[in-house]
């Protein structure tokens, strides 16, 4: 019996946050990929101390839905969940390369797969070139549009600003848009300057934040001018200093990304069948704007 | 006696055959084995024993059909050994025998999980369909309430009570009513109350069975790293006072099984509740963390003048505001100390121009601190 447990930050205040979790576990349930899918966070219940022991399954891949590689996915979630003989070192990363250790969880007396946070993953670039589809309604877009990929910055994590610069530069391999650019929150470039970084009129951004919260909902906008108050809405596009500002919101809220989540678990060793097709087919494109 | 329907499926009688041709069977007052040399099956039950050909097990008796019916539902149906556990507790199966539960199931048995009412019902085939609403909603019309059909839908109802406040505690006794699963099978209930009341269930069985593993504040206080490390200061009386104000059974309907140390019992009441809660959650662990930077704070004298009523009367707002009755308090009910206008006289009244009450300083010697770090407490780093 195969279980995939997603586990996240959660939290104590906003309602909102566990919502990409759940969202990315329905998806993933729907496709039968796995024999069950459960959720575990740092903030709500199940918490990690006690999802493992939800989960039936003696195959069991733990994907951390996170944005980057550090404090939570080396250090909180292993120990956490109990993984025996853990060291950041079974990845093998550089930051931004984790991939999959298996080791023995002693909650549950079994083996689990624990696999790299989806943020470092090469298929989120592809959540956020969706996600750029998704907030122009275009499904090609690219063609006089500029990009700017969002971020903390390295003030509380530096492996944060890496996987920013790792989905920027691919992006921009792409060839797609005329302009990707990699913009921080605590540190240059900063994304309160997004007009000044970019000659293109149209530039989409996005924030590469699991859940939408107090910086993808209030900071950001009201930081790059789409409103003064972020109570008042904003438009989406807006209009800031002769640039047309396409703002996506947290790129983990746009259903694509479940399909990151059973990359994760399929690079570890997980039997999915077809289940990365069919989500990929099920959650193309809407043409809701974020914000309205 | 009189029991639902008693007849056999060939797919139930398929699934007995096969079950016997490699192992006999013993299971809820049940025992039976094939014997190859007659090919004839022999079933025990409490009452009566039987011997049958292939072809005759289809002609058993009621009740022996009914012990099969059950030993098919429980060991091919449900899935895994807590939803098993749990599906019997639903049933009171430690209570009774299978003839007289069936019985009971006909009308349904109710059973209660935190604000939960799950009832247990019997199908002609022997398989048990499940409800559950809010224990408030008991006698209230099914036609009434909302009907779910999907189990997971019960993460969703969990997530906000009913004045549309977050709820972040899943077993805080806050949960909203008016909504019903009218028809589930064994292993949705176990998802649905899965998604009610997360891990409440494996704990519950592990407890059952002896094997609950408790994490005690100190052994909380020593895995904690980041922000959480500061509630290793938090002194040991504090701990009491935390668990009596957030674990009691009024905020959280988990059973506090966790103390100080193995060997350190808290004196403040672990609750009622029927699972248990094995460590301290993440929301004692983040007020822990926001005492133990009060706590750091030395007491002071302070010199303050209050008529008795208007001593009395913070008393009462404190009170008010503890066990939540702020909102019970009626808009013209001046008697009552945390009245709003009653509070917003007495602020009018005692509270100088900089929010001080009686114009006292909170810090005479002029430094000025509210306590405030910077961060909201809700992170880890």
């Amino acid at each position: 019996m195969q279980s995939l447990v997603i586990v996240a930050h959660g939290s104590h205040l906003n309602p909102d946050s566990a919502t990409p979790t759940h969202t990315h576990a329905d998806t993933i349930r729907a496709t039968g990929a796995f024999d069950e899918v459960r959720t575990g966070f740092w903030k709500e219940e199940p918490s990690l101390r006690e999802v493992l022991r939800t989960a039936r399954g003696d195959d069991i891949y733990v994907v951390p839905l996170f944005i980057s590689e550090g404090y939570f996915t080396e250090r909180v979630i292993p120990r956490e969940l109990r993984l025996e003989g853990w060291d950041p070192e079974l990845w093998g990363s550089d930051g931004i390369s984790a991939d999959t250790a298996t080791l023995v969880a002693s909650d549950i007396d079994t083996e689990v797969h624990y696999c790299g946070p989806v943020g470092t993953h090469e298929a989120m670039t592809d959540v956020l070139v969706r996600r750029a589809e998704s907030v122009t309604g275009d499904p090609s877009v690219g063609d006089g549009f500029g990009f700017a990929v969002v971020g903390h910055g390295t003030e509380r994590n530096e492996n944060s600003a890496k996987a920013i610069e790792y989905h920027t530069e691919r992006i921009r391999e792409t060839g797609r848009f005329d302009e990707v650019k990699a913009l921080f929150m605590d540190e240059e470039p900063e994304v309160d300057d997004v007009a000044d970084h970019f000659d293109s009129e149209d530039i989409i951004v996005v924030p590469l934040f699991i859940a939408d919260g107090f910086h993808t909902q209030e900071d950001i906008p009201e930081d790059m001018g789409l409103t003064d108050d972020y109570r008042d809405g904003y438009d989406v596009p807006s209009e800031v200093d002769g640039h047309r500002i396409w703002y996506g919101g947290a790129v983990g809220t746009e259903e694509l990304t479940a399909d990151v989540i059973l990359e994760r678990a399929a690079d570890a060793g997980a039997d999915i069948g077809d289940a990365i097709a069919r989500v990929r087919q099920r959650t193309k494109p809407t043409t809701q704007a974020a914000g309205d | 006696m009189s029991v639902a329907e008693p007849t056999l499926s060939e797919t139930q009688l398929a699934a007995f055959r096969e079950q016997l041709a490699s192992d006999p069977i013993e299971y809820d007052g049940l025992a039976a084995e094939y014997d190859a040399d007659e090919d004839s099956y022999h079933i025990e039950t409490p009452t009566r024993q039987t011997t049958l050909t292939a072809d005759e097990l289809s002609t058993v008796d009621a009740e022996q059909a009914a012990y099969i019916s059950n030993w098919y539902f429980y060991t091919q149906e449900v899935g895994g050994e807590v939803t098993q556990a749990f599906c019997r507790w639903l049933e009171l199966a430690d209570d009774r025998a299978v003839p007289d539960r069936y019985d009971a199931l006909n009308s349904g048995i109710d059973r209660e999980w935190g604000q939960l009412r799950v009832t247990t019902t019997l199908a002609d085939d022997g398989a048990r369909r499940y409800e559950i609403r809010h224990v408030d909603d008991s006698d209230a019309d099914a036609d009434a309430l909302t009907t779910h059909t999907d189990p997971f839908d019960a993460r969703d109802i969990g997530t906000l009570d009913a004045k549309g406040r977050y709820r972040p505690l899943r077993t805080a006794p806050s949960l909203d009513s008016g909504w019903i699963f009218s028809e589930l099978t064994a292993n949705e209930v176990y998802d649905a109350v899965e998604a009610f009341y997360p891990a409440t269930v494996v704990n519950w069985h592990r407890e059952q069975r002896g094997e609950l593993d408790i994490d005690h504040w100190r052994d909380e206080q020593d895995r904690q790293s980041g922000i959480y490390n500061l509630i290793t200061v938090l002194p040991d009386e504090a701990v009491e006072w935390a668990a009596a104000a957030c674990c009691d059974d009024s905020q959280c309907l988990k059973r506090r099984e966790w103390e100080l140390s193995e060997d350190e019992p808290l004196d403040a009441d672990g609750g009622d509740g029927v699972f248990p809660c094995r460590e301290p959650c993440s929301m004692v662990v983040a007020a822990g963390r926001e005492w133990a930077k009060l706590e750091r704070d030395e007491t002071q004298t302070y010199e303050f003048e209050l008529t008795p009523s208007e001593k009395e009367q913070i008393e009462e707002i404190i009170d008010a505001v503890a066990d939540d009755e702020i909102d019970e308090i009626r808009e013209a009910d001046i008697g009552n100390g945390a009245n709003r206008w009653r509070a917003r006289y007495l602020r009018e009244k005692r509270f100088d121009d900089d929010g001080h009450l009686s114009g006292t300083p909170t810090h005479p010697d002029g430094h000025d601190d509210d306590g405030n770090d910077g961060d909201d407490g809700d992170d880890g780093e």
